[in-house]
């Protein structure tokens, strides 16, 4: 049920971001969607990727640091009022977001994806279910994807 | 007597070897020797430098006024700058025909400062890398790398001598090439390592890479330069090997002036071939044992290259009370710092080691550091990079912005300044296959 999502550290200067996307791209690896976070000092590149082992191989081996995150995906009628009922549910089961992108995807295309980061996927994932809510997990989406 | 008090061979834990009787006299007749030895070195060099022999002329001393152990304080310092105003030849003390070997050190500025040994002076230097060897629980059957640099430089060629006369095994890898050092340390089934602490840090990093980890390695001699407490404490954990200091210089011998027993409580410094004091640095006044100064060091047997009251420069102190592992020879207290590497910001004394432990009290960093100075409108800025480890690396901002805020509340504790701390990537900090550099001052000053 859960995506697993690739972070890797960047220092905030010109060129730092390309470093990672040339070794995906030289592995052939395709980039589903991604988020940037940035300070003044560092940035975070957050990936999804399909394969994610390999993609996590190939930057190691080329000397990044890749930390693995479990993150909830979920799909959202790409209309108006379709985040703020998700987060209803979030907010009535008080669960935190640490963060969250979102992305369209594949011939689906009325739908949107949400990503979120909670400290507790678990009980995020319980809640969201409870509700009705389709929580997509890596071979869904990449199933999608390749449909 | 008290010779029934001593240990015995098969009583001393490590191992014992015949050429560490010395490091087991009693305290008196180690005492006479020194004596002995020092009365000699006194009339060599007075006889044969004439740099010596005008220093104790100015003071209108003669080698003959030297009676005990205390009139070394009356006698001159000797400076690295001496060396180099010397440059070449102008401190060796007996003619050409008998100097067998020169080895020289790098010179941080223009010229090197060259030294010179007869037969005899190999075969100390030789004999105390022997108890060098001895004291880290080496003996004959162990295979040792020996990844200092070979050539000029003392400590290739000084381990090497001295594993050689102890009946190991040597490998004469020498400095270098780290792939090929982790395939022989695998593959040789070496059971020690001598090199620099931080290129061993490199060496485990790249041996986890490589799935590779030396399967009987078992100790590692580290020195040439300064590390810490806790830089051994991670060494020894990650490798489970024990990791021992080892303190020497070129101007007195090269390797082999001192080293620490199974203990590791200060290093045992052979003080039948080298007469420590500790002095304050800036009054030069002796300080007692236990006070903490700049080591100043006495040669009592070199014949090529006497060296009398030489500056080492390094701040240490000499222990009190006896070492639980039999030897009478006095210990130094691991050296962290020089009087030289300190640099000053904002008129505050920093040394690197200080860093050092700030980087390492915050869990999880690994010490790759750099130590960046610069002058922005006239004020000193002091910025430590720091690699980002998979260890402290989070997918969240907040994270590893509490990561940076410990790092420089750690730093602004052990420095009493505020510093400004930068996260870097992994491997972008230049790694060092000889002496770390950790400093680079870009100030202008």
């Amino acid at each position: 049920m859960k995506l697993h999502q690739l972070s890797l550290f960047l220092e905030n200067r010109p060129g730092k971001l390309k470093v990672p996307c040339r070794i995906l791209a030289d592995a052939g690896i395709n980039i589903v969607t991604l988020s940037l976070a940035d300070t003044q000092q560092f940035g975070i590149l957050r990936l999804i990727v399909k394969d994610w082992q390999r993609a996590r191989k190939v930057l190691e081996d080329a000397g990044c640091v890749v930390n693995v995150t479990e993150v909830v995906a979920v799909d959202v009628e790409d209309k108006p009022g379709g985040l703020a009922a998700i987060l209803d549910v979030l907010e009535k089961a008080a669960l935190a977001i640490e963060y969250m992108y979102a992305f369209t995807n594949g011939p689906n295309a009325r739908k949107a994806t949400l990503v979120f980061r909670f400290e507790n996927p678990d009980a995020a994932i319980a809640a969201l279910t409870r509700a009705g809510i389709n929580v997509v997990g890596d071979a869904e989406l990449f199933a999608r994807l390749e449909a | 007597m008290t010779i029934a008090t001593q240990p015995r061979w098969n009583e001393i834990p490590g191992g014992f070897h015949p050429e560490s009787a010395p490091d087991y006299l009693p305290v008196p007749q180690l005492r006479d020797i020194q004596l002995r030895r020092l009365k000699a070195t006194v009339r060599h060099a007075y006889n044969n430098v004439a740099m010596f022999r005008q220093r104790m002329d100015e003071r209108g001393m003669k080698p003959d006024d030297v009676r005990s152990l205390d009139d070394v304080k009356r006698l001159p310092f000797t400076m690295k700058a001496d060396l180099r105003d010397t440059y070449p030849f102008g401190l060796f003390a007996v003619p050409m025909e008998q100097i067998v070997r020169l080895h020289a050190s790098s010179g941080t500025t223009g010229k090197p400062i060259v030294v010179a040994y007869t037969q005899e002076d190999l075969n100390v230097w030789a004999s105390v890398m022997v108890r060098t060897f001895a004291a880290c629980g080496l003996h004959r059957g162990d295979i040792v790398q020996n990844a200092y640099g070979y050539g000029l430089f003392t400590g290739g060629l000084g381990a090497h001598y001295g594993a050689e006369a102890l009946g190991a095994t040597v490998i004469p890898i020498s400095g270098g090439n780290t792939d090929r050092q982790i395939m022989v340390m695998h593959d040789f089934g070496v059971t020690a390592i001598c090199c620099t602490p931080s290129y061993f840090t490199h060496l485990m990093e790249r041996w986890k890479e490589l799935n590779l980890k030396p399967p009987r390695l078992r100790v590692g001699v580290f020195g040439a330069e300064p590390w810490s407490d806790e830089m051994r404490k991670r060494i020894e954990s990650e490798s489970g090997i024990k990791a021992y200091d080892i303190y020497g210089l070129s101007e007195i011998i090269g390797p082999g002036v001192a080293i620490e027993c199974e203990c590791q409580h200060g290093l045992h410094i052979f003080e039948d071939h080298f007469y420590p004091e500790i002095i304050n640095p800036e009054t030069c006044e002796v300080l007692p044992d236990g006070a903490e100064g700049e080591l100043v060091l006495t040669t009592l047997s070199k014949q090529a290259m006497p060296m009398i009251r030489y500056r080492t420069r390094d701040i240490t102190r000499l222990l009190t009370g006896q070492c639980p592992c039999g030897r009478t020879i006095r210990r130094i207290d691991r050296i962290g710092r020089r009087s030289d590497d300190m640099f000053i910001i904002r008129g505050v004394n920093v040394f690197p080691s200080q860093v050092e432990t700030a980087l390492l009290s915050v869990e999880g960093t690994l010490p790759h550091y750099q130590i960046v100075l610069t002058r922005e409108k006239g004020l000193d800025q002091m910025t430590v990079r720091v690699e980002v480890t998979p260890e402290v690396f989070s997918d969240k901002v907040r994270a590893l912005e509490q990561l940076h805020r410990r790092l420089e509340q750690a730093m602004e504790r052990v420095l009493g300044i505020r510093v400004a701390v930068e996260l870097v990537e992994p491997r972008s900090i230049q790694r060092s296959e000889g002496k770390a550099r950790r400093v680079i001052d870009q100030r202008k000053i």
